[in-house]
């Protein structure tokens, strides 16, 4: 895909956003948990729009905005604040899930949720690697 | 000629009982370890009994409690009645006060003491309002009069979805991060194992059937103790949710669980019987 990504510095989460391919593909349990995840998943974060194409749980494409008409499956969208409390390194207590914020409709979730909802453990641990941890590696091994 | 045995045998034992209840037979599992206060322990929606193997097998507690913990019809190893595969598993607040009282029933237990979890710490909200006088004491872990929805269950039962595993999804951000990674994992493969449509018909009594919020005023706490403990992770029944409760209630009393979520005796029991042993305590002081 093209598009290249913003890693300035100050810019913790597109960063990440940049080494998630890698980290996602040298995680054997993510990619057997996504082995039929055929996606694409649009995060608004902010002003700031990126696009993931995901096929058989590898990061597979990333673009990042702006977009005149993205198109994507589904869309997760929220402040910018709102998505630096959810991927902090240890989230406090009602920060530490994204179905806390979209209980308090805080982050929203739009389009055909399929894909998110029948790979809701792969897509929880693919937000576990955006957590802002000194050595990144993906949660729950 | 056979070798010593090696094996690590737990005291637990479970065994099946026959019981009626509103015109169904009902096979019903359940577990016990123990001796003393009979203490009956609920597991949480589309869970079982096995969410309790912490506390059945914690000889602070079994020293001086009996507990027992069953398995909901359709859940664990009970089975569903007959003509399920006819029909839409929903558990209401009438059904579900009356297997528990025809369980207590079934048993002969003598004013036990019943702590329930989730849509188990719902119920005991309905159980002091119904039966007090049958009650030692009630316990409400993750206890609420009502929720709010934040998905659509739905997604819990449909046949392009793996009902098991958005399940497990669904409720894996409820247990605190600090969970030990064992217990974290034993606590999401019960969810990955209940039955088809089982979880999202008891999320029909937590989110629905169930809402007993008009009802709170009513609770006597003088005829029957009312314990309420909520871990801080909790999401689907905060704290606050808890707290509500206790205002609703004179002379309930509440402990807000610290490192601790939505299964606080399945996601981490060692925590968890920390934070229970005070209550136990005051119940079996005061007889």
């Amino acid at each position: 895909m093209a598009g290249a990504i913003d890693t300035s510095p100050g810019r913790g989460i597109a960063a990440r956003m940049a080494g998630l391919a890698e980290m996602v593909s040298r995680d054997a349990v993510l990619l057997r948990r996504g082995r039929t995840l055929d996606t694409i998943c649009q995060l608004n974060i902010g002003d700031e729009t990126f696009l993931l194409r995901i096929l058989d749980g590898n990061i597979i494409g990333l673009r990042q905005g702006p977009f005149v008409t993205p198109s994507a499956d589904f869309a997760i969208s929220g402040d910018a604040a709102i998505w630096q409390r959810f991927l902090a390194a240890d989230p406090p207590p009602g920060d530490h899930d994204i179905f806390a914020f979209v209980k308090r409709g805080e982050l929203l979730v739009t389009g055909d949720l399929h894909p998110l909802m029948s790979h809701l453990l792969y897509f929880k641990d693919l937000f576990g690697c955006l957590r802002a941890r000194e050595a990144s590696r993906c949660p729950g091994r | 000629m056979p070798g010593a045995m090696t094996a690590a045998i737990e005291p637990i034992v479970g065994r099946y009982l026959h019981l009626d209840d509103a015109g169904r037979h009902y096979r019903i599992y359940f577990e016990s370890a123990g001796e003393g206060i009979p203490l009956v322990c609920l597991h949480t929606a589309g869970s079982d009994t096995r969410q309790y193997r912490g506390l059945l097998n914690a000889a602070a507690v079994t020293g001086r409690f009996r507990v027992i913990a069953f398995d909901l019809p359709w859940h664990g190893k009970s089975s569903p009645p007959a003509g399920w595969e006819r029909e839409e598993y929903r558990l209401t607040a009438d059904s579900y006060t009356g297997i528990v009282m025809a369980f207590i029933a079934a048993l002969g237990l003598e004013r036990p003491v019943v702590m329930g979890c989730s849509i188990g710490g719902r119920v005991v909200l309905h159980l002091a309002l119904r039966h007090a006088g049958a009650f030692r004491a009630l316990i409400g872990l993750e206890s609420s009069a009502h929720v709010d929805p934040y998905y659509d269950t739905g997604w819990l039962h449909r046949p392009d979805v793996h009902g098991g595993e958005v399940a497990a999804g669904v409720v894996s951000g409820l247990i605190a991060p600090q969970a030990p990674p064992s217990e974290r994992w034993e606590t999401l493969w019960h969810y990955m194992q209940g039955g088809p449509g089982v979880f999202k018909g008891d999320l029909y009594f937590y989110g629905i059937d169930g809402d007993v919020r008009a009802d709170l005023g009513r609770i006597d706490t003088a005829q029957c103790p009312l314990y309420l403990l909520t871990g801080e992770y909790d999401y689907s029944c905060t704290p606050e949710d808890t707290l509500a409760v206790a205002r609703a209630v004179p002379g309930a009393q509440v402990t807000i669980m610290k490192q601790l979520g939505h299964f606080p005796m399945s996601e981490n029991p060692a925590l968890f019987i920390s934070y229970l042993e005070p209550v136990l305590g005051e119940i079996a002081a005061r007889g």
